[in-house]
């Protein structure tokens, strides 16, 4: 029997693994800073024949996307990965994406976007991604953008909405952590082969988003709404059978760090989540009840269990590494607000934006951050 | 020898009862494409004229399957496709020959919009045939300029008639170096369908652009679509040729134009057969823009029989 392998990896490079532990068929790719290392590695796999799938080097973003969606439309499982405004580039093609109900999955490495310049890490780019229809994950971990691209398949194609793994620009994408890569067996009774439902087939010459009357298209529209809803339970079965197959777990729809007994609750997404357990543990040591809810899911937004989990009374410090543009702070806490909203009134709820740009987020800044909050 | 109009194969892909305009020049041409290609095949379509008149969802009036894909993305959609099929085959998920991957774009998906992916997928050399049906105007969206709207013609966005000369896609699509390239319009079949049947053999990147008079967008008489096809040809305003791995040859009654063995007819009767050219015939300068765009066709003409020498 094969054991599990434990290598030094970047997030890129897990990214990359991942996508060659799922057999993936077709790769558009475009370089963009951070992301660019997925491509190389992507490119090299396919050439040296470690991954038996065609690297299509397209000449932007735009074409990246609809050369996934075409190749999904083809029957093919596909991957692409972008930052930053390559993902706003691509924003036209997303929403053609689920609109066509085709289970691409990319990755999406987080950086702030344009202008001005900026090369590192917020959520901005994902954020006004919000409503393409696509689910959303993101990560804390190198370990996680593994495993949790694999579990995006699953469900992609279970569901036939197309997933976006989000994980941090540098932090995550150029950082070494040790990465457990599990025997492909494994994997692959975990993840079958691609069989859709439906591909473009001379067999059967159908049309494919073609005009369509209102009568049709407000259904597909109503349909997608409240699929990308029913994602939910086969997130968590997702996560629970890849935990079965491998013994690896982040979390299903969240994640938790000592929360139940926790007064002073931090609610963040992404690597910024994962320092937070450090910043926990330092009011822990001051004395404060603290303790941590990640989103790993952040669309659909997991409203039924962060309405669970949270302790009696928390006050919840949100903290968003975006803005929501016309309202005072990011965009988390506002979701957070409406799900909380005549549900859960006795949760107070706090927002800081922070970390825009790449500004250094370290425990003890965060852990400061949530004292100050306290007293606001 | 051309294949006459008597010999194409009785099959149609295009079938009947489609929302076209009378006289759809693309319709028509689409026709003699479909008994080319045969019914191995998938289309991709952006959105234009041959998509709002196809059916609605999930019909369609072709025998195909046909996808509407976003306007920019012909080039690297049929890519996304073709790679897909050929990688699945490998795979040993996909069984028997694998179908043609074609695109049926106008001249907006083409010289426009599209441009950046069509250019993209040429250079990768990618296997598919990409169609211009080319109305020199977005005609879907009511006649508006594209980069194909010869000079003089009226548009709705060029009220007084277009100031600049159309640019030739074909040859800055031969420059990609693919193996190849060539043009063909509705009132030559026989030479379109074997153009489609060569394209189809070849593997790589194939262009075929298909000038498509509009009678809508250039006001002439519904009826009148394959002479106005026809006269656009004899007038030297469309140059119909074939490039097999960058070696120019042109096809009849071109040939007898570059080659002098004809004059070309003065573009006075094509440009008065069209009302989209009223205004400027009418102007007090029409004479010196009439002058313009015979100039626009005679240089066209001596750069394609020079370029067509370089056989490097």
């Amino acid at each position: 029997m094969k054991t599990a392998q434990v290598i030094m990896a970047t997030g890129a490079n897990a990214a990359a693994q991942a996508v060659k532990y799922a057999r993936v068929d077709v790769v558009p790719g475009y370089p963009i800073t951070p992301q660019t290392s997925i491509m190389e590695y992507m490119a090299s796999m396919v050439e040296n024949d470690e991954l038996n799938a065609r690297f299509i080097p397209v000449e932007g973003e735009h074409s990246a996307m609809a050369a996934a969606v075409a190749a999904s439309a083809a029957g093919a499982r596909v991957f692409t990965a972008t930052s930053s405004n390559g993902l706003l580039y691509m924003h036209e093609v997303l929403h053609m994406a689920s609109g066509g109900r085709l289970p691409v999955v990319m990755c999406n490495v987080n950086r702030g976007i344009f202008a001005p310049w900026t090369l590192w890490s917020d959520h901005q780019d994902s954020m006004a991604q919000r409503d393409t229809g696509w689910i959303q994950y993101h990560c804390s971990s190198n370990q996680e953008v593994f495993n949790t691209i694999l579990q995006a398949y699953r469900v992609a194609e279970q569901i036939n909405i197309p997933i976006m793994v989000n994980f941090d620009g540098f932090a995550i994408s150029h950082c070494l952590m040790p990465l457990t890569l599990p025997p492909q067996e494994d994997i692959d009774q975990f993840l079958p082969p691609h069989k859709p439902e439906w591909r473009l087939d001379p067999a059967n010459p159908s049309s494919f988003s073609n005009v369509t009357m209102a009568a049709e298209y407000a259904p597909f529209r109503q349909m997608l709404s409240d699929d990308i809803i029913a994602s939910i339970p086969l997130v968590k079965q997702a996560a629970q059978e890849y935990k079965e197959a491998t013994g690896m777990w982040d979390g299903d729809t969240i994640d938790t760090y000592r929360l139940e007994d926790a007064e002073v609750v931090a609610f963040a997404i992404n690597s910024m989540a994962a320092e937070l357990k450090l910043s926990v543990d330092i009011l822990r040591e001051q004395g404060i009840k603290a303790g941590l809810l990640r989103p790993r899911l952040y669309l659909p937004f997991p409203a039924e269990d962060i309405i669970a989990a949270l302790p009696q009374n928390a006050q919840v410090m949100v903290l968003d590494r975006n803005y929501n543009f016309g309202h005072p702070g990011g965009i988390l806490a506002s979701e957070l607000k409406s799900v909380l909203f005549g549900r859960r009134n006795d949760i107070t709820v706090k927002n800081r934006v922070m970390g825009i740009g790449g500004i250094d987020l370290t425990r003890r800044f965060m852990a400061a951050e949530i004292r100050a909050m306290m007293d606001e | 020898m051309t294949t006459s109009i008597k010999q194409l194969p009785d099959t149609e892909q295009v079938l009947s009862g489609n929302g076209a305009c009378g006289g759809c020049p693309a319709t028509m041409a689409l026709r003699i494409v479909g008994k080319a290609l045969g019914p191995n095949a998938i289309m991709l379509l952006t959105p234009s004229c041959s998509v709002a008149s196809m059916g609605m969802t999930p019909k369609l009036g072709y025998n195909w399957p046909g996808i509407n894909i976003t306007f920019a993305t012909a080039g690297s959609s049929a890519s996304g496709i073709t790679h897909a099929l050929e990688i699945m085959k490998e795979k040993g998920r996909l069984e028997g020959e694998l179908p043609t991957v074609f695109s049926w774009v106008g001249d907006g998906g083409t010289y426009d919009i599209g441009f950046q992916a069509l250019s993209a997928a040429a250079e990768r050399n990618d296997n598919i045939i990409h169609f211009c049906y080319n109305n020199e105007a977005y005609s879907n969206t009511g006649v508006q300029r594209s980069g194909a709207t010869p000079r003089g013609s009226f548009t709705t966005t060029t009220p007084t008639g277009k100031r600049q000369p159309k640019k030739n896609m074909a040859l800055l699509m031969l420059e990609h170096n693919i193996p190849y390239v060539a043009t063909a319009t509705v009132a030559y079949p026989g030479d379109l369908y074997d153009k489609v049947v060569k394209a189809k053999n070849i593997p790589g990147m194939k262009y075929i652009e298909i000038l498509a008079p509009c009678y809508l967008g250039w006001q002439f008489d519904m009826s009148d679509t394959v002479q106005m096809s026809r006269a656009a040809v004899r007038s030297g305003a469309w140059l119909l040729w074939e490039a097999e791995n960058g070696k120019i040859t042109f096809n009849n009654p071109t040939s007898l134009i570059i080659n002098g063995k004809k004059a070309a007819e003065p573009v006075d009767e094509y440009v008065k057969k069209q009302g989209r050219f009223n205004r400027l015939l009418k102007g007090a300068d029409s004479a010196e823009r009439i002058a313009e765009i015979q100039g626009d066709i005679d240089r066209e003409i001596a750069f394609m029989r020079e370029r067509a020498k370089i056989t490097i």
